[in-house]
C-alpha cells in the first residue's frame, strides 16, 4: 500500500483499542489528491471513515503549520475527539515533529515515541524507551500519542477489501475555505522555514577501483592494504599469509 | 543601555551524561557560529542536582562544577540554570514551558537541540510555542553572508541535501543528531556566568503522569566505537546472504551495521541501523556491501577513516565515497573474503 509504516502503525495501534475499548477510528491526512489512496487503504484495514484536507494552498507546508491545518481539521469535525494516534518512529518518519506540535496545537497532553498503550476508562497507560530509559507514563484523555513502528506487526488488507473500500464513499473532502482558514496561514506561505537550494552532497574522493572476480579481488586488496586491516582489526595478516 | 549580545542557545541535555556527548558537540560548533556574529554561546540547564551529574574530581576549577562546570569547561560563556526538585526527572510539558518563558524574555538567535529521543519530541513543541521554524536532523550548520543560519538536512529520499533557514521568525532553531559535530577538548580554565532562573510559581502540574522509570543502559559492544564495521545493504540480496556479514565480523573483530530496508525486512535488528535514524560510526575500516549511498545513511559514515565498498554499480554514490571502490557481487565477495581470511589469520 501507499501508507507509511509509521502511519500504519499509529493504524494498527488505533485497530488495537478499538478492538479493546470499542470506538470509532477517523483516518485524517492533508496531502494532495491522491492521498485519497492512503485513505482508502486506512477504511480497507478498519478505519470508520476519512477525512482528506487538500488544497494548493495547503501545499508545502512545514511540520508546524502542517499541525496547525491538521488541527483546526480536526477540532471542526471530532471536536470531542478521544485520542490522536500519529506515527513517530526515529526509523521512518520525515522530522517526528508533526506529532508533538499537533500536541500543542490541540492542547492536550501528549507522549511520543510510544511502545505500548493501554487504555482505561479516561486514562491510558504508555511505555517507552527513551534515551536508554523504559519509561512507563499516564495521562488523561483527550489525548495525543505518537507510536514507534515495529512493535505489533500491522494487518494486512482483507482480500477484496481494498475494491470494498474503493466502493465505499465513507470520505470527506476539506480545503482550506470549507475549514474556515486564510490561505496565508497555509502551506510554503504559512512556513517559517524557507528552503534556499537542494543539492547533491559533496561529490567523490579519487579512489582505486578494484574489478574482476571475487577471489582476485580480495587477493588485490590484500596486496595493497593490508597493513590497514590487518591494524584495524590487531592482527598481521601479511606474516600469516606468507608462512601458508 | 549597551545592546545585548546575540546569543546562540544550546539545550543542556544531561541525562546519559556519559554516553550522550550531543550537547558538548553542540556548543562546540555554537561556539564556531558565535565568532562569525560576534555573538555568545550560553548552555541551557534544567534539572535537580546538576552538580552532581559529572564526577568533578578531575576539574582544577572549583567555582564550577557539575553539568554547568562541564558545560563552561566545553565552550558555554553562560548558563542559564534551573535546579528544583521539581525537575528532578525530565518532564516534556514542565521543560518546553521553562525553555519558552525563558526564550521569550531572553530572545535568543538561535536554539540548537540535539537529537535524542527527547530532543526530537522537545525541539518541535518549543519552536511551536515560540512560532518559529525547526529543521530536524541537521547534518551542518553555517553563517551565510546574510547572518543567518544556513541548515543543511536530508532532503527527499536521501541523494539530496537541502539547505534551509528560518528568514524572519526568531530563534532559529535546529536539532541535530549526535555524532554530527566533534566536541572541543575539555579546559578547565574557561570561565564563564551562571544565570540562575527560579522555578516559576504558577508552574501547572504536568498533565503526563510519570508512573515508573528504569535506566537500561546500551547492552554489550557497540557499533558506535568499533573499529571494523560491516555495513550491508539491499545489495546482498537475502537474509541468509546478509548473515555472512556475523561470520565475516567474527574474523575482523567488528561490529555488523545495516541500512533501513535491511532494516525493515527483518535481515538485520534496529540496533544496527547505521544513519540519520540510528547510529553514527567511526570505524578505521568500514565496509559497505550493495549499499547505494543515501545521504541518510552516509551522513552518519563521515567518520569513517578507510572505506571500503562493493558494489555491481560502479556509479552508486558509495562507490563515490570509497577509498577503494570493488565492482562486485557483494554477496561472492564476502564469501571470497571470508575464505581468504580463515586462510591468512587461521
Ligand atoms: C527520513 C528518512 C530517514 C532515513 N534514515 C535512514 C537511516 O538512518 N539509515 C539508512 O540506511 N537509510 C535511511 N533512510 C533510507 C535511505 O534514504 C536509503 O533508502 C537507504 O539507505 C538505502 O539502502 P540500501 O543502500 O541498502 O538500498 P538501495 O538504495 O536499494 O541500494 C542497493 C544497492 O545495492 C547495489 N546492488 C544490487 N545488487 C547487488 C549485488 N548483487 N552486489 C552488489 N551490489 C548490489 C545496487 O547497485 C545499489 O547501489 C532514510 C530515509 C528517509 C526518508
Ligand atoms: N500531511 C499529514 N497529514 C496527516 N498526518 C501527518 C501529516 N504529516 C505528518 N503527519 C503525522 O505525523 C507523523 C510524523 O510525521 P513527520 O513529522 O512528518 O515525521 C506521521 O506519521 C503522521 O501520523
Amino acid at each position: 500500500g501507499m501508507m507509511n509504516p509509521a502511519c500504519r502503525a499509529a493504524l494498527e495501534a488505533a485497530l488495537r483499542i478499538r478492538e479493546a475499548q470499542g470506538g470509532e477510528i477517523t483516518a485524517i491526512t492533508m496531502g494532495p489528491p491522491m492521498a485519497e489512496e492512503v485513505l482508502r487503504e486506512a477504511i480497507a484495514l478498519g478505519a470508520d471513515r476519512g477525512v482528506l484536507l487538500s488544497d494548493r494552498a495547503m501545499a508545502g507546508a512545514d511540520t508546524s503549520v502542517t499541525s496547525f491545518t491538521l488541527a483546526r481539521a480536526i477540532e471542526k469535525i471530532c471536536p470531542r475527539f478521544d485520542l490522536v494516534l500519529c506515527g513517530c518512529a526515529t526509523s521512518d518518519s520525515e522530522t517526528a515533529q508533526v506529532g508533538p506540535q499537533l500536541a500543542e496545537e490541540l492542547q492536550v497532553p501528549g507522549v511520543g515515541y510510544v511502545e505500548e498503550i493501554t487504555v482505561s476508562g479516561r486514562a491510558v497507560r504508555m511505555e517507552r524507551l527513551a534515551d536508554h530509559f523504559l519509561e512507563t507514563l499516564e495521562m488523561d484523555l483527550p489525548g495525543l500519542i505518537t507510536v514507534t513502528t515495529g512493535v505489533h506487526a500491522p494487518r494486512h488488507v482483507p482480500l477484496g477489501g481494498l475494491q470494498a473500500a474503493f466502493d465505499a464513499a465513507d470520505i470527506v473532502l476539506f480545503d482550506a475555505a470549507s475549514l474556515g482558514l486564510d490561505p496565508a496561514q497555509l502551506g510554503v506561505k504559512g512556513s517559517a522555514t524557507t528552503i534556499l537550494g537542494v543539492n547533491s552532497p559533496a561529490a567523490g574522493k579519487k579512489n582505486i577501483v578494484l574489478t574482476g572476480t571475487p577471489k582476485r579481488i580480495v587477493e588485490q586488496l590484500f596486496e595493497s592494504f593490508d597493513d590497514k586491516i590487518g591494524g584495524a582489526i590487531g592482527k598481521d595478516l601479511k606474516r600469516d599469509k606468507k608462512s601458508s | 543601555m549597551s545592546a545585548k549580545r546575540r546569543a546562540i542557545w544550546v539545550f543542556g541535555d544531561y541525562r546519559n551524561y556519559f554516553q550522550n556527548r550531543v550537547t558538548l558537540q553542540l556548543l562546540s560548533r555554537a561556539r564556531d557560529l558565535a565568532k562569525k556574529i560576534d555573538g555568545e554561546v550560553c548552555a541551557v540547564v534544567f534539572g535537580h542536582w546538576t552538580e552532581e551529574w559529572v564526577d568533578d574530581a578531575l576539574s582544577q576549577n572549583p567555582t564550577f562544577c557539575g553539568v554547568v562546570g562541564e558545560y563552561i569547561a566545553h565552550g558555554a560563556d553562560k548558563v542559564y540554570l534551573t535546579d528544583h526538585p521539581r525537575l528532578a526527572a525530565y518532564s516534556m510539558e514542565t521543560y518546553a514551558l521553562l525553555m519558552e518563558r525563558l526564550a521569550k524574555r531572553e530572545k535568543p538567535e538561535m536554539i540548537l537541540i540535539g537529537a535524542t529521543t527527547f530532543g526530537r519530541e522537545f525541539a518541535p513543541r518549543v519552536a511551536k510555542r515560540l512560532g518559529t521554524g525547526l529543521t530536524a536532523d541537521c547534518i551542518g550548520l553555517d553563517m551565510n553572508d546574510a547572518g543567518l543560519l544556513v541548515q543543511t538536512a536530508p532532503f527527499f529520499g536521501g541523494n539530496l541535501v537541502a539547505q534551509i533557514v528560518t528568514p524572519e521568525r526568531r530563534p532559529q532553531m535546529a536539532t541535530v543528531r549526535p555524532g554530527t559535530f566533534q566536541e572541543i577538548p575539555h579546559d578547565s580554565c574557561r570561565t564563564g556566568k551562571v544565570v540562575k532562573v527560579p522555578l516559576p510559581k504558577d508552574l501547572p502540574a504536568d498533565r503526563v503522569r510519570l508512573i515508573r522509570v528504569e535506566h537500561r543502559p546500551p547492552r554489550g559492544r557497540k557499533i558506535e566505537d568499533a573499529h571494523v564495521v560491516l555495513c550491508g545493504g539491499r545489495g546482498l540480496g537475502s537474509k541468509k546472504k546478509f548473515a555472512k556479514l556475523y561470520e565475516l565480523a567474527e574474523l575482523l573483530n567488528g561490529e555488523v551495521g545495516a541500512t533501513r530496508p535491511v532494516v525493515y525486512a527483518h535481515w538485520a535488528d534496529h540496533d544496527a541501523l547505521v544513519g540519520q535514524a540510528g547510529k553514527h560510526i567511526k570505524p578505521q575500516i568500514l565496509f559497505s556491501f550493495g549499499i547505494s549511498g543515501a545521504i541518510q545513511h552516509t551522513a552518519a559514515c563521515n567518520g569513517a577513516k578507510f572505506v571500503i565498498a562493493v558494489n555491481k554499480n560502479p556509479n552508486a554514490a558509495m562507490m563515490k565515497k570509497a577509498d577503494v571502490a570493488i565492482v562486485a557481487d557483494a554477496s561472492q565477495f564476502c564469501t571470497a573474503l571470508i575464505q581468504e581470511l580463515k586462510r591468512s589469520i587461521r
